[in-house]
């Protein structure tokens, strides 16, 4: 039944937007209703346990936009498997959650419609083999994390840190898309598991480190990676379900998928493995560096998850059989950790109304479900035995030892940030719960969080434990596929028990080192928040986001100045740049793709016109220099009368005939409202009236350079003499043109009649309106 | 003889482009004026100039004898002959009105009457 394969996104997307009106029905307790969509999700996923294991896999299409490569193709694969069971699994225990944290909120209809929105963007976006389909869910995910982080859109900062995180991972998904394009272009498909079994020719090509430094330009900005790191931490500025979803499962580690995802395909060259490693072990430095300093609980959590981001696309970066492992068991286990950390600051922050670690102590007593969830999440956080975290510390460092060379920095970096994650796991999941309580001293009397805030947290947090001592079942049937799915293998093997990792060897020590550290990290943790503001303030004029705000404000400022030059609101303006854009390029098409000569019969001529046109030309001047009604009025006329009589001269009577009657009709309008009109004047100085008259002129030659070349070309005749033969046969009317107005061309006809009424009515109600002011005038 | 019709035309949109640009607000009708009579002579000259022989279907005939003036354009000018009059007729109305309402009759100083 691969249907099931598009069912799963299907059936959350309807719980997003059944959502708002179950509220109005349900109430808060919606809640629970809707937490039914992604557990259910999350048991077709783990129906499917079978073939993934196998590696098999299952695949569904469907066609959608087939002619482009858009089809709707979906495939669960292991890597899909992993993510699908994390996104459904903790996304049903947030839905739950954010049920008790938000309760009573007048929007929370719309809330619960952002937030499965996401979960159905993600879910598709992870069950994708579809390049396209890929990218739709994955801006399906920037728009709906951008609802989600400005989703207190009454304040000034949440709308500006939302509309960051959206700017800069909206551009790096137009620079994924072109990577997309260039890979299909590649390789002729847009199925991402064809693409992966042909690796070898997307390495051939010359646009390989084009597609590289492409993709990963989006999934760098997706997964926070530096220099794009700023905008996660500032996403905090979310309600905390958000941040505790957007932080464990999801939206970040979107980029990872994806580097995943194309790994089978791009991996095996330089330029891949040391850009992954080298950007990730500098974002997981960067990130501990900062996360020392930080204060409010989610701010801390914040840089850990960006640690942990860059430790997952370093552990790429190396690419080894172990390291890969490592990655794995990392992403699940900080999944698990994180989900929980960030919940448990959520409910500390409802039930005491701060975040602030300098004031946190002694919850335990108060809220003792909460601790134990907490204190679980942390341990595991710190990679202690025997928590699943542990076995992914360990894997890292087994991961390590392997390198060589100058490579063996990145063991270096990976120690580094351990050691103080370590300390910051403690610092933000235990430091609140310990020591002398301080209640008093706290915005408001806390108690215990309710059922729908402690389940999640419990359950994820005793997960972590469980699969740390007993990590077996969870190897076989969710880290071995995902692994081979990534290596691009058929089946992987891993041995994870817990007692093959604790043996006395150079990783254990490394463990030993980190968890002494991150002790002394977490002891002395006053020490840096006494320098917290200093340092912070020191270092932010030269940060990444200081920069992004120069970028900011230097396009705003270059988008008024253009604005400012452009629309200046004055008709000369507008005319004059439109006149020499179009002789610009009028000039320019004619130069590359005709040429110059024209042939012209100047010999040709009839004396009657050419005197014609001469009076005509001196009216036309005159009709513009002059500054008396009188003489325009007599050129304009004479300019009219002169047209009227080349119509008539060259076989065009009926034009001649209405050409006589409209032109009459002008003049005597214009002589009606002469008196109404101002005098003419001459407003333009002397250079500008010269300037206008260059350009005026270049535009004329042009058309008459245009009409002269147009001459010598015929498109369709057969139009002309079709309909002037079937005039009189078809249409029983001998005037060819008469025929063409109000029979074969009729509609126009309707048309132009209709123009003329509209007109006719406009100049009705302006003369009306001006008699009222008049008569209103007169009578005050 | 295209060629001279060509360069008129040239001269009728250069003419009506130049007084496009003026400030004064009747030049602005006088452009226009100006630029939809080369149009439509632009129109017209394409489609070729033959003297003297329009597309009549004699009265003992079915077709127009050869050669006759292309009928296509002439159908398609007289169409904007007539829009171009009522455009030209609203717009004087329009500018008279403006100009009274407004109270001057420099078009820059119409970007003023917003606020």
């Amino acid at each position: 039944m691969p249907e099931f394969l598009i069912a799963c996104p299907a059936i959350i997307f309807i719980a997003a937007f059944a959502a708002p009106c179950l509220r109005c029905l349900l109430g808060d307790r919606v809640g629970y209703v809707l937490s039914v969509a992604p557990f259910a999700a999350l048991g077709l996923i783990l129906s499917q346990a079978g073939p993934v294991e196998s590696g098999a896999g299952v695949a569904y299409s469907l066609d959608w936009f087939s002619a482009l490569g858009a089809s709707l193709d979906f495939r669960l694969d292991g890597l899909a498997f992993l993510m699908s069971i994390l996104i459904t699994g903790i996304g049903g225990f947030i839905v739950l959650y954010a049920q008790g944290y938000m309760h009573g909120h007048p929007q929370l209809g719309r809330f619960y419609l952002y937030l499965l929105a996401f979960m159905g963007a993600m879910l598709g976006l992870v069950l994708s083999d579809n390049l396209i389909l890929l990218f739709v869910f994955w801006e399906l995910t920037s728009i709906t994390s951008y609802l989600l982080i400005g989703f207190n859109h009454e304040s000034k900062e949440a709308r500006w840190k939302a509309l960051q995180a959206l700017l800069v991972t909206g551009l790096g998904a137009m620079a994924m898309l072109a990577g997309f394009v260039l890979l299909a272009a590649v390789t002729g498909t847009w199925k991402i598991s064809e693409i992966n079994n042909l690796g070898d020719l997307v390495q051939a090509s010359p646009f390989y480190s084009g597609i590289i430094v492409l993709l990963l330009i989006g999934a760098f900005t997706k997964s926070a990676q530096v220099p794009f790191h700023f905008w996660l931490p500032n996403a905090m500025a979310g309600p905390t379900p958000v941040s505790a979803f957007l932080h464990s499962a999801t939206m970040v580690k979107a980029g990872i998928f994806l580097i995943a995802r194309t790994n089978p395909a791009l991996s095996g060259s330089g330029l891949w493995e040391y850009s992954l490693a080298i950007f990730g072990s500098l974002t997981l430095l960067l990130a501990m560096f900062l996360g020392l300093f930080q204060k409010d609980v989610k701010s801390i959590l914040a840089y850990t998850t960006l640690g942990v981001l860059g430790v997952l696309t370093m552990l790429l970066g190396i690419g080894s059989e172990y390291a890969i492992k490592a990655m794995v068991v990392f992403l699940l286990g900080h999944a698990l950790y994180k989900a929980t950390l960030f919940m448990v600051v959520g409910s500390i922050d409802h039930e005491t109304g701060t975040r602030d670690v300098t004031l946190l102590r002694g919850l335990r007593g108060l809220m003792p479900i909460t601790a134990i969830a907490s204190g679980l999440a942390a341990l595991s956080m710190s990679g202690l035995p025997p928590f699943f975290g542990f076995i992914g510390k360990e894997l890292i460092y087994k991961a390590g030892v392997k390198l060589d060379g100058i490579e063996i920095v990145f063991l270096a970096a990976a120690l580094v940030g351990n050691l103080v994650m370590m300390g910051l796991a403690l610092k933000a999941g235990i430091g609140p719960f310990f020591g002398k309580p301080n209640h008093d001293a706290l915005p408001k009397k806390p108690h215990e969080a309710p059922f729908s805030m402690w389940i999640g947290p419990i359950v994820l947090a005793v997960a972590g434990l469980v699969i740390g001592i007993i990590p077996f079942w969870v190897t076989e049937f969710m880290v071995s596929p995902a692994v081979a799915a990534i290596k691009g293998t058929e089946i992987a093997h891993l041995d994870l028990a817990l007692w093959n990792l604790v043996k006395p060897n150079l990783p254990l020590l490394l463990s030993g080192i980190t968890v002494l550290g991150g002790f002394f990290v977490f002891l002395y943790r006053a020490r840096f928040w006494a320098v917290a503001d200093r340092v912070l303030a020191a270092i932010r004029p030269y940060g990444a986001e200081a920069m992004y705000e120069r970028i900011f404000n230097a396009t705003m400022w270059f988008s008024k100045f253009q604005t400012r030059r452009l629309q200046t609101g004055r008709l000369h303006d507008y005319v004059f740049m439109i006149v020499v854009v179009a002789v610009g390029l009028l000039l320019w098409a004619i130069n590359k793709h005709g040429e110059w000569s024209i042939a012209v019969n100047w010999a040709e001529y009839d004396t009657l016109m050419v005197g014609l046109t001469i009076i005509m030309t001196i009216a036309a001047v005159l009709a513009v220099l002059a500054n008396s009604y009188i003489t325009v009025l007599a050129s304009l006329g004479t300019i009219g009368f002169g047209v009227a009589l080349i119509f008539a001269y060259y076989g065009a009577p009926d034009l001649a005939i209405t050409q006589l009657l409209v032109e009459t009709l002008t003049v005597v309008l214009f002589m009606f409202v002469i008196l109404m009109l101002p005098k003419l004047k001459t407003f333009s100085s002397g250079a500008t009236r010269l300037r206008d008259m260059i350009v005026a002129s270049a535009f004329g030659a042009t058309i008459t350079i245009l009409l002269l070349k147009a001459l010598n070309i015929q498109f369709s005749p057969a139009i002309s003499s079709t309909l002037a033969e079937m005039s009189y046969p078809e249409a029983k009317g001998k005037n060819v043109v008469n025929v063409i107005l109000v029979d074969f061309r009729a509609l126009d006809t309707l048309g132009e009649i209709v123009v003329v009424a509209t007109a006719a009515l406009g100049i009705a109600a302006l003369v009306a309106a001006g008699l009222k002011k008049r008569k209103g005038e007169e009578s005050s | 003889m295209e060629a001279l019709i060509a360069v008129l035309v040239g001269v009728l949109f250069a003419a009506g482009t130049y007084s496009l640009m003026r400030r004064s607000v009747v030049k602005l009708v006088i452009g226009v004026l100006l630029i939809s009579q080369g149009a439509n002579l632009l129109v017209f000259t394409v489609g070729g100039l033959l003297a003297g022989r329009p597309a009549l279907v004699p009265s003992d005939g079915t077709v127009p004898p050869e050669p006759y003036g292309d009928p296509l354009p002439q159908a398609m000018v007289l169409t904007a002959i007539v829009i171009g009059f009522g455009l030209a007729a609203f717009l004087l109305a329009l500018v008279a009105r403006a100009q009274e309402a407004v109270g001057s009759d420099d078009i820059n100083a119409y970007k003023n009457t917003d606020t």
